[in-house]
């Protein structure tokens, strides 16, 4: 077997750095266009600095642009948390006692068509401009809707077989929910939550557009654009999208984590 | 036989689906004894996988007695007096092969090592060794519905109930795992109830065959199998095997059951 299988996994790893060749390649040629292509075209400083000059005004506010992605990262996550666990556990009662799912779903459904970023003002009237609330407030309800939406769908979406079949077995409703319902509802979890840690970053920064404290991350991009330091906002900007990849990259890592069992992982393919 | 040691005995069942009132069965009287394997075939929508669900206290009849091991259907559904096997294998993808035989131990409070040593036996016995740490889409059909098989036996239940459980195999592999049930049944010992729509798998594993018909779901005739036990691949070229084959379909024609599907 293992004669066989190892071969076989090292054509595999070759092949897997062959497939970023083209993804490395695009990315380097979109840093060299941005340094030198920008400039040689005439684009203008404050519409989009070289990357040079991004990367030392990173460097020589290191301190402060760090700092204030961690205070951002911590609204974010703490919206995610928030947001996400409610979600799930409401699916639950829904899912459980379907007429209130029924009565409660045309609005969950309205309210999700929401532009919910446009409460970002009324919350910092709720909890205060400079409260860390007001930004995982709107975090976590950015995340809320596709998280539920998805996890009933995934609670609900079983095959009826499986049910009768736990019916043959005499199963109570929690025994059908612990063994089959929650499990078969995991993948359409997983996809959810990564759609939420996106969001619950887009909550944040959006929160912060709007007044909090100083050394957030928002707050940082909206005064040094307001100080015509474009340098310092794109910086800012940059650890932002580093931040908001890195949070996705750990909910997917533990996606592949807990759906071991999946195909779809299994196979590696997405 | 008497009633009271038949293992399923039906009086009188009938069901009726919706305001509409489809009827899906009318006036079912059947008893199977210990020990038999009945089979139940008839063209779609005769019925045959409601009876098979009314005896496992799935689906409620609308009228009739129904008595499982001399007790009500849902008192036998809660002791798990019957072991079930879908068409689809109904195996749960996050659940290992050796997990999913062993799910209905862990639902009745087995301990680990009891059931890791029954699991060993069952394994052996639907011979899939070296399979228990598999996944479900890892393994073929067949073999998906061969841990289907094991997990219903593995809390030994005297009552076996199967619709169609290999409906979606090809005709090859359909033809194994005939033989596999067959020797399975009578290692074990259990009753078989068996909903298909082959004619030839009917004759083959049963030792009745029960004849239904569509619109009302009637029983029109049962026909049993003499075929000699332990049944092989020779039985399927007996001259009484085919005689068999044709009266139950005749018995299929004569009730009107000019849809049935074609024997596979």
């Amino acid at each position: 077997m293992s004669t066989v299988a190892q071969p076989l996994v090292e054509r595999r790893g070759a092949q897997r750095v062959r497939t970023w060749v083209p993804a490395l390649a695009v990315f380097g040629i979109g840093l060299a266009a941005w340094q030198w292509l920008l400039p040689a075209l005439g684009i203008e400083r404050y519409l989009l600095p070289p990357l040079s000059d991004v990367l030392q005004a990173f460097w020589d506010n290191r301190s402060e642009l760090l700092r204030g992605g961690w205070i951002t990262f911590k609204e974010a996550a703490g919206g995610f948390v928030l947001g996400c666990s409610v979600a799930f556990v409401l699916a639950l009662v829904l899912a459980r006692w379907r007429p209130l799912g029924s009565a409660l779903m045309p609005y969950m459904i309205a309210a999700n068509a929401v532009p919910i970023v446009a409460f970002a003002p009324i919350t910092n009237a709720w909890f205060g401009t400079l409260s860390p609330w007001s930004k995982i407030v709107i975090a976590a309800l950015l995340c809320f809707f596709p998280v539920l939406v998805n996890t009933l769908r995934g609670l609900t979406s079983v095959r009826p077989e499986s049910l009768e079949l736990m019916r043959s077995y005499a199963a109570p409703q929690r025994v059908v929910y612990r063994r089959v319902r929650i499990p078969n509802s995991l993948p359409f979890v997983f996809s959810a939550l990564k759609i939420a840690s996106v969001l619950a970053m887009i909550g944040a920064v959006v929160g912060d557009y709007f007044g909090g404290s100083t050394e957030a991350l928002g707050v940082q991009i909206v005064s040094a654009v307001s100080l015509a330091q474009y340098e310092t906002a794109w910086a800012a900007i940059l650890v932002a999208s580093l931040l908001g990849i890195a949070f996705y990259a750990v909910v997917a890592l533990a996606e592949r984590l807990v759906l071991s069992w999946h195909p779809s992982i299994r196979a590696g393919v997405e | 036989m008497s009633a009271n040691d038949a293992v399923v005995s039906a009086r009188g069942i009938s069901k009726t689906f919706g305001k509409a009132g489809v009827t899906a069965l009318q006036d079912i009287e059947l008893d199977v004894g210990q020990g038999e394997f009945i089979s139940l075939i008839g063209p779609s929508g005769c019925g045959k996988s409601t009876l098979l669900r009314v005896i496992g206290d799935l689906v409620e009849p609308s009228s009739g007695d129904i008595l499982v091991n001399g007790k009500t259907a849902r008192r036998a559904r809660l002791d798990r007096d019957y072991g079930m096997v879908f068409q689809a294998a109904v195996l749960y993808d996050w659940r290992t092969v050796a997990k999913n035989i062993a799910l209905p131990l862990e639902l009745m409070g087995f301990d680990r090592s009891m059931r890791a040593a029954r699991v060993r036996e069952l394994m052996h016995l639907v011979e899939l060794e070296g399979f228990d740490k598999h996944y479900p889409w890892q393994l073929s059909g067949g073999m998906q519905q061969r841990v289907a098989i094991a997990r219903a036996l593995s809390f030994s239940p005297a009552l076996l109930l199967m619709d169609e459980p290999f409906g979606a195999l090809d005709e090859m592999t359909r033809e194994r795992m005939n033989l596999e049930l067959l020797r399975i049944w009578s290692e074990i010992g259990s009753t078989v109830i068996f909903v298909t729509h082959s004619i030839s798998e009917a004759v083959f594993l049963s030792t009745r065959v029960v004849v239904m018909s569509a619109r009302p779901g009637r029983i029109t005739s049962i026909v049993p199998i003499d075929l000699p036990h332990p049944r092989t691949f020779e039985t399927r070229e007996d001259p009484r095997f085919f005689e068999l084959v044709t009266e139950v379909r005749e018995a299929l024609h004569a009730s009107g059951a000019d849809a049935v599907e074609p024997d596979a």
